[in-house]
């Protein structure tokens, strides 16, 4: 059964499942407009991500989504815009 | 001299010892770390016995970030490197990022990662590859993780001619810094001992198949029957005596010579010692001991009998293979044999070759079961690649 909702937890979660925590980084702050490179989190990690929450969710996310979603709430907006748009 | 290359700091990850100081109490009390493989059920192969790194816990030593993205080659490369500044009493943040580089020896990159990749993607299907598959299998990874985590941005690189890719990598980079580089992270460290990497090493037919430690890898010994295969390794810091003596750093000694020949019609490897000696400017009665490649292969036992006899007479050297406790590290191998001759001319002691009784037609002076003491100021390190690469290099106290 393919999931409906994806958040932040589900987002941090997958990066942590995929790429780890950067060192110094603090994922229980707020993060949701850092940028993912201030993170400690550069390109390929959100390739790997990406690619994660498709299997997970089987949906196929644009690739403008790496590129445009640079902060953790773009892309947790982009993943959701997917995911609503769906067939149920 | 300006010119002069030093190695400031050792870090070594060995089948009998992680750090240096617990691989040379190891090595000179001649205990071995061969025994048979653990890491995955090797019985239905031909050879069983390896030497494996025990106690090896990567997330103890690096950031949680690198583990997803990293080889155990990589990773235990990393921890090499740490232990190695931290030798060196370097702290890469303080200086040039520039002037600080990284040459790396590989002769299989990071196997046991594209095996698990290769798995997923046979199993599940191409979108179960992990991203970071696009460089964790590469050979040039450990030196690129080097560089990132040390913000080493100098003149790097990876070499590949097996074995004799630990000193090669150490070559260049003496090359390096003689056109400038104050400081370079140079050695191998080899690890490929997971099932895929197994099937490769016996490609090569030289893999022992006995099955008890003591008798498996017998270097210029009668019973000699191929090698036995571990992991691990050494990185070296290598600076200019300039850039060394400017921030007071102690020194091991001085990378006085090298050369790298490649076979033909003849073995390439006594012109190789020769060379070395000539770029060292020494004679061969200079030379206090030797690390042999030591094959265990009988006819490449003979070939480098034959060029050390040549060159320093019968029983005219010390000769020594700690290796016999490591097994045939590859690409890691000469690279601990040169941080080993390092700790032996530091210390004043040869360190033995376990478990051989050296055949007399080879007319080698084999430090065989105990170490020896012996005042020692130059030490030659030998080493030669699968396919005819043969390198030597001359290090001075």
């Amino acid at each position: 059964m393919s999931r409906t909702t994806f958040t932040l937890d589900d987002l941090k979660r997958i990066l942590l499942e995929g790429s780890g925590v950067p060192e110094g980084a603090d994922l229980r702050a707020d993060i949701l407009d850092t940028d993912f490179t201030d993170i400690g989190y550069d390109s390929l990690a959100l390739l790997e991500t990406a690619s994660r929450v498709e299997r997970e969710y089987g949906i196929e996310l644009d690739e403008t989504v790496l590129g445009d979603a640079t902060t953790p709430r773009a892309f947790v907006d982009a993943v959701g815009a997917h995911l609503s748009a769906q067939p149920v | 001299m300006t010119d002069s290359v030093v190695v400031t700091g050792l870090g070594v990850a060995a089948p009998n010892g992680l750090g240096a100081r617990d691989y040379w109490n190891a090595a000179l009390a001649g205990k071995s770390g061969i025994g048979p493989l653990t890491r995955f059920d090797a019985s239905g192969y031909p050879a069983k016995l390896a030497g494996e790194i025990a106690g090896f816990t990567a997330e103890e030593h690096l950031p949680s970030r690198l583990l997803p993205q990293t080889d155990r080659v990589t990773r235990l490369s990393l921890v090499a490197a740490d232990w190695a500044l931290a030798d060196a009493g370097v702290v890469p943040a303080q200086l040039p990022e520039y002037g600080m580089g990284v040459i790396t020896a590989s002769s299989a990159g990071g196997f046991e990662f594209s095996q698990g990749e290769l798995k997923s993607l046979w199993s599940r299907g191409g979108q179960y590859v992990s991203a970071y598959q696009s460089f964790a299998w590469f050979y040039a990874v450990n030196t690129g993780q080097i560089s990132i985590r040390n913000g080493m941005k100098g003149p790097s690189g990876v070499v590949v001619s097996d074995q004799a890719g630990g000193l090669d990598a150490v070559a260049h980079a003496r090359r390096q810094i003689r056109k400038g580089t104050a400081l370079v992270v140079a050695g191998a460290v080899d690890a490929l001992l997971c099932s895929w990497g197994w099937v490769g090493l016996h490609t090569g037919g030289r893999l022992s198949t006995v099955d008890e430690p003591t008798h498996a890898y017998l270097p210029f010994d009668d019973r000699a029957c191929g090698h036995v295969p571990g992991e691990g390794g050494a990185l070296l810091i290598l600076e200019s005596a300039d850039s060394a003596r400017a921030r007071g750093a102690a020194v091991y000694g001085e990378i006085a010579g090298y050369a790298a020949t490649f076979d033909g019609p003849e073995p390439g490897l006594r012109r190789a010692v020769e060379l070395a000696l000539a770029d060292a400017d020494l004679a061969p009665a200079d030379v206090d001991v030797v690390f042999a490649d030591a094959a265990g292969e009988p006819e490449l036992d003979s070939v480098e009998a034959y060029a050390l006899t040549t060159v320093f007479g019968a029983y005219g050297v010390p000769v020594t293979a700690p290796k016999t406790m490591t097994g045939r590290l590859y690409a890691g191998a000469a690279s601990l044999d040169l941080a080993t001759a390092f700790l032996a001319l530091k210390d004043g002691l040869i360190p033995p070759t376990v478990h051989v009784e050296p055949a007399d037609r080879h007319g080698l002076d084999l430090v065989v079961s105990q170490p020896r003491a012996a005042r020692l100021r130059t030490a030659l390190i030998l080493a030669r690649g699968h396919g005819g690469f043969n390198s030597a290099m001359v290090v001075r106290s």
